[in-house]
């Protein structure tokens, strides 16, 4: 498989009036046109390390990799223009706050609409028909009435779905998923991993799938990155889970409620120190 | 059953959309009553007109069997009845430091004892004093969740509506976060109304819940019902199917 992302010990941190905030301590991991899941701990670097591919860590921190690669292109010492340029194009990510990361003054149908006609001269008209059709595809009910609103008039799992509407229609050769289902009742999340899924089997998209739905993950990627305090821990199959060693990964497996188990409390981690060194 | 929040009849329009068609929910004194349902079928618009914040143009919502005002909220209101939105990045100011936004509503309501509180409540959602003093953009989405969640239990409040608290977390600390719900809910005697699309977590979590789609409440059932598939309406059992996880043929 063709490798279009090359990522070598990344890392980023944020320096802080109480001292440095190391968020991704040297991460590595190749990409190809395939489905690849990060899941973690909160805070273990996850957006973090979304965002550094995209370009779009905080000015003020600091960003270092050995590596950090896409497609032939060195991300890290690309001209800013360049990677704007991929990242209107190429690249894409869909963030962990899609309600916040849309424009709050632009209806949203105007905002899809605009997406396609930077990619694509169309009609009006057609620009109209196609956004509307991309609702739909995600599963908005009542998508024209959806087209009119505003980000702060739609419900959270609307809202992801939106972005992910103006993520598609953009038709990036790279998708960085932040967390992109959270807020999906599960048969509507069924129905946008099935858009996801085709893109990578038919278009040979390559996928970042960033999520703590550890079960989620492991139905849906062919890999998965496990995080731990802004470091890998364990890299699996997907379908190989149930072998992982870390106990981090362990833990997870155990500790997640579950139709008709009965155990209160839950069981919770016994995290270690040397988990994080 | 004396309810100690219900919902009647309500109805909730944006123009001439209706978010809410009539709904009704009773909630015991110290139940947690879940809702589930579609996305975009009415769950946050429900809590937040219980918290004075939807547009409610029928119907009524009453609190210890008194009615409410149709969206004015007073102080006490806020002491009794605390809310957890949804959208973790939507619902902290940005600027503000953890100990600012914990402190906030203890100033607002006179509560004493704000250091020890500001430690405790941080030390709970398993985020040490050492996050105090950052900011809230300066936070992952699952810690500004957290802190959410802290800002809403510090003040003790008797009731909690939980709008999909956990949906940011991994299953490690979403665990340790339930544990805290729960186990605060039993010792001081709580009454939560708690929105989640994970199944689990709602049957885990709740007694009884109410199963929207459009607007309109569709099913109610207990948990027990839910887990032994004694299901009425076909919506609920496409939500069961679908919780089994990503199947590939299937797929559109
Ligand atoms: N602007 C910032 N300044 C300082 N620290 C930051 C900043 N942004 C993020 N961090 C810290 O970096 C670490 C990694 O954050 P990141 O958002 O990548 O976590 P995550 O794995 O995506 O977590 P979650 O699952 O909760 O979203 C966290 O501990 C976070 O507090
Ligand atoms: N201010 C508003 N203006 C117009 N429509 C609104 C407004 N607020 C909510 N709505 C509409 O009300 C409906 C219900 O939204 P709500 O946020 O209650 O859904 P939800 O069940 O919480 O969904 P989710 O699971 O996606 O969070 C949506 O169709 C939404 O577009
Ligand atoms: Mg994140
Ligand atoms: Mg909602």
């Amino acid at each position: 498989m063709s490798t279009m992302l090359t990522v070598d010990d990344l890392r980023v941190s944020f320096p802080t009036r109480t001292g440095l905030i190391e968020a991704v301590r040297g991460v590595s991991f190749t990409l190809g046109r395939e489905r690849l899941g990060i899941v973690g701990e909160s805070g273990s670097g996850k957006s973090q390390t979304g965002r550094a591919i995209m370009g779009l860590t905080p000015a003020h921190a600091k960003i270092s990799a050995n590596k950090l690669n896409f497609d032939g292109i060195d991300l890290l010492t690309a001209p800013a223009k360049t990677r704007r340029a991929l990242r209107g194009s190429r690249i894409a990510m869909i963030l962990q706050d899609p309600k916040y990361s849309l424009n709050p003054v632009m209806s949203i149908g105007r905002q899809i609409v605009e997406t396609l006609r930077t990619h694509e001269s169309v009609s009006r008209r057609e620009a109209r028909d196609r956004a509307i059709a991309m609702l739909e595809a995600v599963q908005i009910r009542d998508a024209a009435r959806v087209f009119d609103l505003h980000p702060h008039e739609v419900s959270g799992g609307m809202g992801q779905r939106a972005m992910i509407a103006m993520m598609l229609i953009a038709g990036p050769e790279l998708l960085v998923a932040d967390e992109p289902t959270s807020a999906l009742d599960v048969t509507v999340q069924l129905e946008v991993l099935g858009i996801l899924d085709k893109l990578v089997s038919e278009r040979g998209m390559g996928l970042i799938f960033i999520s703590h739905d550890l079960r989620l993950v492991s139905s849906f990627c062919d890999r998965v990155i496990v995080m731990y305090a802004g470091k890998i821990v364990e890299e699996l199959a997907a379908s190989d889970l149930g072998n992982a060693k870390h106990p981090y990964t362990q833990g997870l497996l155990n500790c997640m409620p579950t139709l008709g188990t009965n155990r209160h409390p839950l069981p919770v981690l016994d995290r270690q120190l040397e988990w994080a060194l | 059953m004396t309810a100690i929040v219900s919902a009647e009849n309500l109805t909730v329009s944006f123009d001439d959309f209706l978010a809410l068609d009539n709904v009704s929910i009773d909630v015991a004194p110290g139940e947690s009553f879940g809702l589930v349902g579609e996305s975009g079928s009415g769950k946050s618009t429900l809590l937040r007109a219980i918290a004075g914040l939807s547009p409610v143009t029928d119907g009524r919502i009453t609190l210890d069997g008194k009615p409410l005002d149709v969206k004015y909220r007073d102080k006490a209101f806020y002491r009794q009845v605390q809310m957890v939105f949804q959208d973790p990045y939507g619902s902290l100011h940005p600027r503000q430091t953890v100990d600012r936004l914990l402190q906030e509503p203890l100033a607002i309501h006179g509560v004493a004892d704000a250091e020890r509180r500001i430690l405790r409540a941080l030390d709970e959602v398993g985020l040490g004093s050492s996050f105090r003093f950052r900011y809230s953009h300066q936070l992952s989405g699952g810690q500004r969740q957290r802190i959410a969640i802290a800002r809403a239990l510090i003040i003790e409040p008797q009731i909690m509506l939980l709008d999909e608290p956990t949906s940011a977390l991994d299953a490690s600390v979403q665990a340790e976060v339930l544990n805290l719900l729960e186990q605060v809910r039993r010792d001081r005697k709580l009454t939560y109304i708690m929105v989640s699309h994970d199944l689990g977590v709602v049957t885990h979590m709740c007694e009884r819940l109410a199963v929207m789609k459009n607007g309109k409440v569709v099913e109610r059932l207990s948990s027990s019902d839910l887990v032994a598939g004694r299901l009425s309406e076909d919506y609920t059992k496409n939500l069961m199917v679908a919780s089994k996880g990503f199947v590939r043929d299937v797929a559109v």
